[in-house]
């Protein structure tokens, strides 16, 4: 543990400059709201900083000037001051209505997008992202172009959500029933982090993924091309374990042994697994079907029955027969 | 003439259990409540504790080991914490900080400081109190049925149709602690309009008296709306009648509004009552009278007016419109003005003042601290640009435990400290009081403030396991919580203590307040007065002188300095 202190000593010297891994308050500035945003927050940092610094010193200079150790007898002193109260409320509000002011035009800015920004479908769903783009192209990750303005259009399947891509200072909850938007354009390429910030069960907290800012546009239609068909030329295993990273089975399923939510993966294949009811079965090709389509038919000892059929997502038949073949190629 | 606890009192004049659980006396009540809060505040600590020791890693392994050594065969580790974090937020919410200062403290010292008798209405006052214990084993019901992981916010649809945890007893018992509270606040309404002595007008009563009269009027407008949003929580969960869930045909956005509706007015439930304490022992330890005394009167009721117009603020990402964000952000920024004036206020009281630093008076130190930081981070959260990005992550949360810990529960620890005298009849050690506070008061900042910049760079509310680059702050916060733990530990010994062994008697007024509380015995006599005392200014401390042998100040009649009898109450212990 003693090493954060150098680790703290370290984001202070960084503190000043600007770096992929952000400054001492920040995450890196990388979209166009990062700049405005963080320049507001320092204004009500300062600001703030000095009227604490006022209060604080007042209150221990009167401290320590009028302190009586003992019997202390009643002072002839003022009991109030219209002039002076005036004075404490007029100079805040006025710092209050400029932050307010400029909080505002700052939210104008992140409400209105601009015409012909690049639409993209964000699902939430417990607990897995998707993206839908539009070439038809999927993803679990966000993939957008540098320097172009991007809009998502938020929604949930389930439960609220919420999209937070802190390096873009942006954030909107992901509402059941109806749509929500938000729109940003990325400044810096690179990969940053994207989680759930409102609160959805148990794997709230496994609800993260990326958002990846490509360079130039080429870079980011060549991907597009290769998420098209992301299956193609590859092994029914490979594929697999595609789908597993695609269709959020591991945010509950590890692939490595160790146990989440649900049970791993890993060396499961043709193991003898003892069931909820007492019951037991030996895990086969049909076994791995029936727990992906009825999940609740055998509840593993131990865990809890909180899968939904497809884990709530959209599987096609190619897509179960590729998790199985993965699941049979983690065998021991 | 020493310090002698008087034969017959409030705490000995009747024996047993059922002289206590069925007693009117609104001290007895006061008491019980505050008894009765402090171990649902153990309770709630315990599971911050456990929140906090799972967070020192990002990838922790207490609630891991905790699940691996069978504590919970049905719930995985990260379920065990989603309820843990769940149980913390709600025990301290509806059964500590909610009823803490104005039932506990209302209660116990509200009547006299008004020269009275009891409450309007004792019958009323006990079942609020009945109300509060039925409420805690709804709690404890849930707690140990299913447990609760909705969160204390209840958010549908996941606490409609999709935790399977015990939501409906937790719900329930929210419902029932509502009614608590509008009992308190009606009862107390109703005491400060009617029973004032005769002298007694508005402008001099206690800014105490103020704080309770703004909370009860929020407490009796604003708790049935949560009431109404449970109740229908509750339909909705038992009969799929679909209000907020969309499969149903509802809407999720109309149970954060009815929540908030009540939820933010429910914050000055907290911290009005907790501004009142500061105000008396600002006031008291400084030996003169509260600077700009009607300022501090209004602003306690501007801010409750304002309350009920502001909780949209807690929605800015939720859906809402863009022009209601505005409004609502607009709206916001003018509850800043009054609670900046009262700590303005409360600093300029100690200008040319007589200040003596006795416990109290540290925890009211404390707070301006506290308070200020707690005020000063709304205002990132109050405006549009800013909260876009700090909501929901632990900006939030460290900004409101300044407010609600940091404000609310120090200026209630503060309180208990300043009463304790008078409801005891005891003096506790100032120095294992002060080194608690002082402990506390470091364990806290330690706690929380590291929780700000974590927030500024993004780590999300209610995570279980988090990215690595936020360890750094949330070791040093897990730290933080064990000190605050001590600390708080230290000063529950302070106070334990003094009941115990060689017991320090406590004289009438050990603090030199004049507020009529300070009047009678300690403790005080079962009806608190014999006859009506004559009622002063509240803060004319020239009418109070202390006096060696009783080792606390007597009353003097401010012309030619003599003891004066009239003003001691029920005089008995002279």
């Amino acid at each position: 543990m003693i090493h954060l202190v150098p680790n703290l000593l370290a984001v202070l010297q960084s503190s000043s400059e600007q770096t992929p891994e952000g400054s001492l308050f920040f995450p890196p500035k990388a979209s166009n709201f990062a700049a405005e945003a963080d320049w507001l927050y320092n204004f009500i940092f300062w600001v703030s900083v000095v009227a604490f610094a006022l209060v604080i010193a007042a209150t221990v200079y009167l401290v320590v000037r009028y302190r009586k150790s003992v019997a202390p007898e009643p002072q002839p002193s003022p009991h109030h001051s219209t002039k002076l109260e005036v004075i404490w409320s007029v100079i805040p509000s006025i710092f209050l209505v400029v932050m307010f002011w400029k909080g505002f035009e700052l939210f104008v800015d992140y409400r209105k997008v601009p015409a012909g920004a690049y639409q993209i479908q964000v699902e939430g769903v417990k607990w897995n992202w998707t993206f839908r783009y539009p070439t038809g192209a999927e993803s679990n990750e966000l993939h957008v172009p540098m320097g172009e303005p991007v809009e998502l259009l938020i929604s949930s399947k389930d439960v609220l959500h919420s999209v937070f891509i802190p390096a873009f200072r942006v954030k909107q909850d992901a509402v059941p029933g109806r749509y929500t938007r938000l729109w940003f354009e990325a400044t810096m390429p690179g990969e940053f982090p994207f989680y759930c910030t409102e609160y959805c069960g148990t794997s709230h907290s496994g609800m993260i993924t990326k958002a990846k800012v490509y360079e130039t546009r080429a870079e980011f239609d060549e991907w597009l091309k290769s998420a098209l068909n992301p299956y193609e030329g590859k092994s029914p295993a490979e594929a697999g374990a595609l789908v597993w990273e695609r269709k959020g089975c591991k945010t509950c399923h590890t692939n490595d042994g160790s146990n989440l939510v649900g049970p791993s993966f890993k060396g499961i294949w043709g193991a003898t697994r003892e069931f909820e009811d007492g019951s037991t079965g030996t895990v086969d090709e049909n076994y791995i079907l029936e727990s992906i389509q009825m999940p609740a038919a055998k509840i593993v000892k131990g865990y809890q029955n909180v899968m939904v059929a497809n884990g709530g997502q959209e599987l096609s038949d190619e897509e179960r027969d590729f998790l199985v073949a993965y699941i049979t190629s983690l065998a021991n | 003439m020493t310090t002698t606890t008087p034969d017959v009192h409030y705490l000995n004049h009747e024996k047993g259990f059922k002289s206590w659980f069925w007693t009117l006396d609104h001290k007895r009540l006061g008491v019980m409540y505050m008894w009765s809060v402090i171990a649902a505040f153990i309770l709630g600590g315990i599971f911050a504790l456990l929140v906090r020791m799972e967070l020192m890693e990002p990838n922790g392994y207490v609630l891991e080991n905790a699940a691996l050594y069978g504590f919970s065969d049905k719930l995985s580790a990260a379920d065990l914490y989603n309820h843990f974090f769940t149980l913390h937020g709600a025990i301290m919410v509806f059964l500590v900080i909610i009823p803490g200062i104005p039932a506990a403290l209302g209660n116990f010292a509200l009547p006299m400081m008004l020269g009275a008798k009891d409450v309007a209405y004792p019958k009323l006052n006990r079942f609020s109190y009945h109300l509060w214990l039925t409420g805690a084993i709804f709690f404890v019901m849930a707690l140990v049925t299913k447990g609760l992981d909705t969160g204390w916010t209840f958010y549908a649809p996941y606490s409609t149709s999709h935790s399977d945890s015990a939501v409906i007893w937790a719900t329930m018992g929210a419902f029932i602690l509502g009614f608590s509270s509008i009992f308190t606040g009606l009862n107390m309404l109703v005491t400060i309009h009617k029973m004032r002595p005769d002298g007694m007008t508005w402008f001099k009563m206690p800014l105490f008296i103020w704080a309770i009269y703004a909370t009860a009027v929020i407490q009796i407008l604003a708790t049935p709306v949560i009431g109404i949003a449970l109740l229908m929580l509750t339909v909705e969960r038992t009969l799929g009648v679909g209000i907020f869930d969309p499969a149903l045909g509802g809407d999720p956005v109309l149970f954060e509004h009815i929540f908030w509706f009540y939820s933010h007015p429910a914050v000055y439930v907290m911290i009005l009552p907790a501004m009142g304490v500061v105000s008396e022992l600002i006031a008291n330890f400084s030996r003169k009278p509260i600077f700009g005394y009607r300022s501090i009167a209004f602003s306690s009721v501007a801010i409750a007016i304002f309350s009920f117009i502001v909780w949209g603020h807690h929605m800015f990402v939720s859906g809402q419109s863009d022009i209601v964000n505005v409004v609502f952000s607009a709206l916001t920024f003018s509850v800043a003005v009054p609670s900046a004036i009262k700590v303005f206020n409360w600093v300029a009281t100690l200008y040319k003042g007589s200040i003596s630093l006795d416990t109290p008076m540290w925890y009211a130190l404390s707070v301006i601290w506290l308070f200020g930081i707690g005020g000063l981070t709304g205002l990132w959260l109050g405006t549009l640009g800013t909260d876009i990005h700090l909501h929901d992550t632990y900006f939030v949360v460290a900004h409101f435990h300044f407010v609600m810990v940091g404000s609310a529960i120090f200026s209630f620890i503060g309180g208990i400290f300043y009463w304790w005298p008078k409801m005891f009849g005891v003096m506790y050690s100032e120095g294992i009081s002060k080194l608690g506070c002082a402990i506390a008061f470091i364990g806290f900042n330690m706690t929380f403030l590291p929780q700000f910049v974590a927030g500024s760079h993004g780590m999300p509310r209610r995570y279980f396991d988090y990215d690595p680059q936020f360890e750094v702050y949330n070791y040093w916060s897990s730290i933080g919580a064990m000190v605050l733990g001590v600390g708080l530990s230290i000063a529950l010994y302070a106070l334990v203590r003094s009941l115990m062994g060689e017991r320090k008697p406590a004289p009438a007024n050990p603090w030199g307040a004049v507020t009529l509380d300070w009047q009678c015995t300690s403790p005080p006599p079962p009806h608190n007065f014999d006859h009506a005392p004559p009622v002063d200014g509240p803060y004319d401390h020239e009418l109070v002188r202390w006096n060696d042998e009783l080792n606390g100040y007597e009353p003097v009649d401010p012309v030619d300095g003599d003891p004066n009898l009239a003003r001691m109450g029920s005089a008995k212990t002279v």
